[in-house]
């Protein structure tokens, strides 16, 4: 703390920059992680407007290969770590304290360390492009031997950027349960939480399980490459497959991780804007639960084509396919929430249907893409990656702009301008389609992904595809203007926001005070 | 927050990071481990077996089957060796013991050490193809422009399945980026595939 006074009393926040480098107050820290993701959202975009700039045509344009390369990588690792996985820790920063009572975060100072990991991961991971021999440019799954034999010499940055990545999430997670099992006011049982502090518990164990095996992975490439082991060097006993094998056990939980508290979000503004209660509550908790279950042990669907027996594709295959079970719950109850509601389509709830629809395209192609057999077809081409920027864009960030559009007016105490979020909404809508549909056919006819050109014949939907992304980067500007304009003033917000909102974070005033729930609330 | 709870959240903090410690150590020494298990033991990823000569040559050869066996040959990345099989095809009974040759050269005038790593299909015949004698047990050292025929010694279990007819031995040169061999040959006995 800064001033002398913040210590004492429950009063504002103390001001200065320094503020934001000392705080322990789960709302700045939750400000300043959602502040670090839209950042790293616009950076990870420039580097996706070079790669669609790139293949607006055929032949080779503007980058060379080893660049481009460079850029998918990039993209995929600063989108993924940098913001998706930050905007929703600092979600759960802002919302699990208030939405169960707690003042505050079970250990403020580890928290404030989660955060400022942050940036110094990024700046380094981001550094290693100026480096001789550019930055790491074997895709952000980072397979050996193209990461250890073949990688440029930056790559030990990149590993270490990884390292640090992994501390940050994981302490972060481990702040997440103690506060959700430990500072839960009295009367807010576990089956009484919001759905929202629901995923956000069952995906920080996810992070628990999983981050230190992608750190374990890093660290054998760089024993492989620095230090004479052979974990994934056949020349010396070891196996590159096995590196597949060690990264999908955690990228597919992590998948899971980046969608699970998506599910939160949207589980908290259907019913409020369809006026009903949750359908089937505590068969979202189990769903949730039995999908985060399950995602341990599918990850080889992303290695069909490694050459398994037979017996292990059927088991993958099917394992896999099974998740489409408990996704299929949840699907079902947020429409059966909506049934016979009184909707109305205030603008969170116009994301969190698009994300319900575009979403679950997106689970269908992921179900195409379950089926061994054909996924020989599909594997490594345009299909792939129309499948998971479904789930990605149309699905978690989706999900966070919606989170964000629901709560800004509690966080800053404004009502956001109605017509510049309708703006981009329906620019976002109608790009994000253009950009990634036309994606589905590309694959389909064998366009292969992480390649700076194509046969001619792809060149139509290239065309469109490039075009969608432009509009749909240039429509985040409108989001940006929204958010420092909702910040800056408008029209007053209510304490409950939305008429049908419910829950303890709608019953302490808008803008939420520094200090909340100091006095623990009664929940019925 | 009051004492009691700051420790009951340190506690808590406490078992959360051991778990996360652990799994690291499990994701560095049991991953690799078990994936070395469950290959040795199925044979997945198309590795050979090793057995020695006496129990080869007790084996009883079944006469009323043939196997065809193929061989195949090649280099990873950039080695600059040429590197063939000398006996393309054979044909063997299941249970007898029976030799073939490959020949690699180092086209380069640098000393270079290789391993070669075997790969056999279809996949479940792993478990039934087992070698006595073979160049890939342990690092080959060729000096510039040096040249060698090296013997392949091996037995195919005469309790094959019955619908195998036919057997691709693939094996793949890789640089080891050493220049001795003889400093960690006992390490290398140990480390290398058979
Ligand atoms: C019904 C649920 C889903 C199924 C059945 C499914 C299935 C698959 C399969 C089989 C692949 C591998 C395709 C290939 O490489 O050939 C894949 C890739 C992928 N999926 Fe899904 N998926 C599902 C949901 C999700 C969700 C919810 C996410 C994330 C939010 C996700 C993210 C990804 C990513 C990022 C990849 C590509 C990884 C890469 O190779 O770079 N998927 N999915
Ligand atoms: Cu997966």
């Amino acid at each position: 703390m800064s001033t002398a006074h913040a210590e004492h009393e429950h009063h504002g926040a103390p001001s200065g920059l320094l503020r934001w480098v000392f705080t322990t107050n789960h709302k700045d820290i939750g400000t300043l992680y959602l502040w670090f993701a839209f950042a790293m959202l616009l950076v990870g975009g420039s580097f996706a407007m070079v790669i669609r700039l790139e293949l607006l045509q055929p032949g080779m344009q503007w980058v060379d290969p080893n660049f481009f390369n460079s850029m998918t990588t990039m993209h995929g690792l600063i989108m993924v770590f940098g913001a998706i996985m930050p905007a929703f820790v600092g979600l759960a920063n802002w919302l699990v304290p208030m939405m169960i009572g707690a003042p505050d975060m079970a250990l403020p100072r580890m928290n404030n360390w989660s955060f400022w990991i942050l940036p110094f991961a990024g700046t380094m991971l981001l550094s290693t492009m100026f480096m001789e021999g550019g930055g790491p440019n074997f895709g952000w799954t980072f397979y050996a031997p193209l990461s250890t034999t073949y990688a440029p010499a930056s790559t030990d940055f990149f590993i270490f950027a990884v390292h640090m990545l992994g501390f940050s999430s994981i302490m972060g997670s481990i702040n997440i349960i103690a506060t959700i099992m430990n500072m839960r006011a009295p009367g807010m049982t576990l089956m009484k939480m919001p759905l929202f502090v629901w995923t956000w518990l069952i995906t920080a164990f996810l992070l628990i399980a999983v981050m230190p095996v992608l750190a374990g992975a890093v660290t054998m490439m760089l024993t492989d490459r620095n230090f004479g082991t052979s974990f994934f060097d056949a020349a010396g006993g070891g196996d590159p497959v096995l590196f597949q094998h060690v990264f999908w056990f955690f990228g597919h939980p992590e998948v899971y991780i980046m969608i699970l508290p998506a599910f939160g979000i949207v589980s908290q503004i259907i019913p409020t804007f369809a006026r009903k209660r949750l359908f089937g509550y505590s068969s979202m908790v189990y769903a949730t639960a039995s999908i985060a279950f399950l995602s341990f042990i599918v990850w080889a669907h992303h290695m069909f084509t490694v050459g398994m027996p037979v017996a292990g594709e059927l088991f993958f295959l099917y394992a896999t396919v099974l998740i489409a079970v408990p996704t299929g719950v949840k699907v079902f109850n947020w429409v059966a929430t909506m049934w016979q509601g009184s909707m109305t389509f205030e603008l969170p709830m116009k994301w969190a249907l698009a994300f319900v629809i575009l979403f679950t395209i997106g689970g269908f192609s992921g179900l195409m893409l379950g089926i061994a057999p054909v996924d020989f077809q599909y594997h490594d081409t345009y299909f792939v990656v129309a499948h998971f920027h479904y789930v990605l864009v149309t699905g978690a960030l989706f999900s966070i702009i919606a989170a964000v559009y629901y709560w800004l007016p509690k966080w800053t105490g404004h009502m956001y301008s109605e017509s510049l979020g309708n703006w981009h909404f329906w620019t976002s809508i109608v790009f994000v389609n253009i950009t990634f549909f036309p994606q589905h056919f590309l694959g389909l006819a064998g366009m292969p992904r992480r390649i700076p050109d194509y046969n001619a014949a792809f060149a139509d939907f290239n065309f469109m595809s490039s075009i969608g992304a432009f509009g749909f980067g240039l429509a985040q500007l409108l989001f940006l203007a929204l958010v420092i304009k909702c910040i800056k003033g408008g029209e007053k917000a209510t304490d409950q926001v939305w008429e049908g909102a419910e829950g303890l974070e709608w019953e302490i005033p808008s803008p939420a005070p520094y200090h909340t729930f100091a006095e623990a609330p009664e929940v019925k | 927050m009051n004492e009691d709870q700051q420790q009951k959240n340190k506690r808590l903090a406490g078992k959360l990071s051991l778990s996360a410690v652990a799994m690291v150590v499990f994701a560095i020494v049991a991953l690799p481990a078990l994936y070395n298990l469950i290959c040795n033991i199925t044979g997945l990823d198309g590795r050979t077996g090793r057995i020695e000569k006496e129990q080869a040559l007790a084996t009883r050869p079944d006469k009323t089957r043939v196997i065809k066996i193929e061989f195949d040959a090649n280099v990873n990345g950039d080695l600059p060796w040429e590197f063939k099989a000398l006996t393309r095809r054979i044909e063997v009974h299941p249970g007898e013991v029976a030799t073939v040759s490959y020949y690699a050269k180092n086209l380069s005038n640098r000393t270079i050490v290789g391993q070669a790593v075997p790969y056999v299909t279809p996949i479940k015949v792993a478990k039934y193809f087992n070698k006595t004698e073979c160049f890939c047990f342990s690092q080959q050292k060729f000096g510039p422009g040096e040249d060698k025929e090296m013997p392949l010694r091996f037995i195919v279990d005469p309790d094959l399945p019955k619908d195998v007819n036919t057997i691709t031995l693939s094996y793949t040169f890789f640089d080891t980026k050493q220049s001795g061999v003889e400093e960690d040959s006992a390490k290398a006995e140990n480390a290398t595939p058979q």
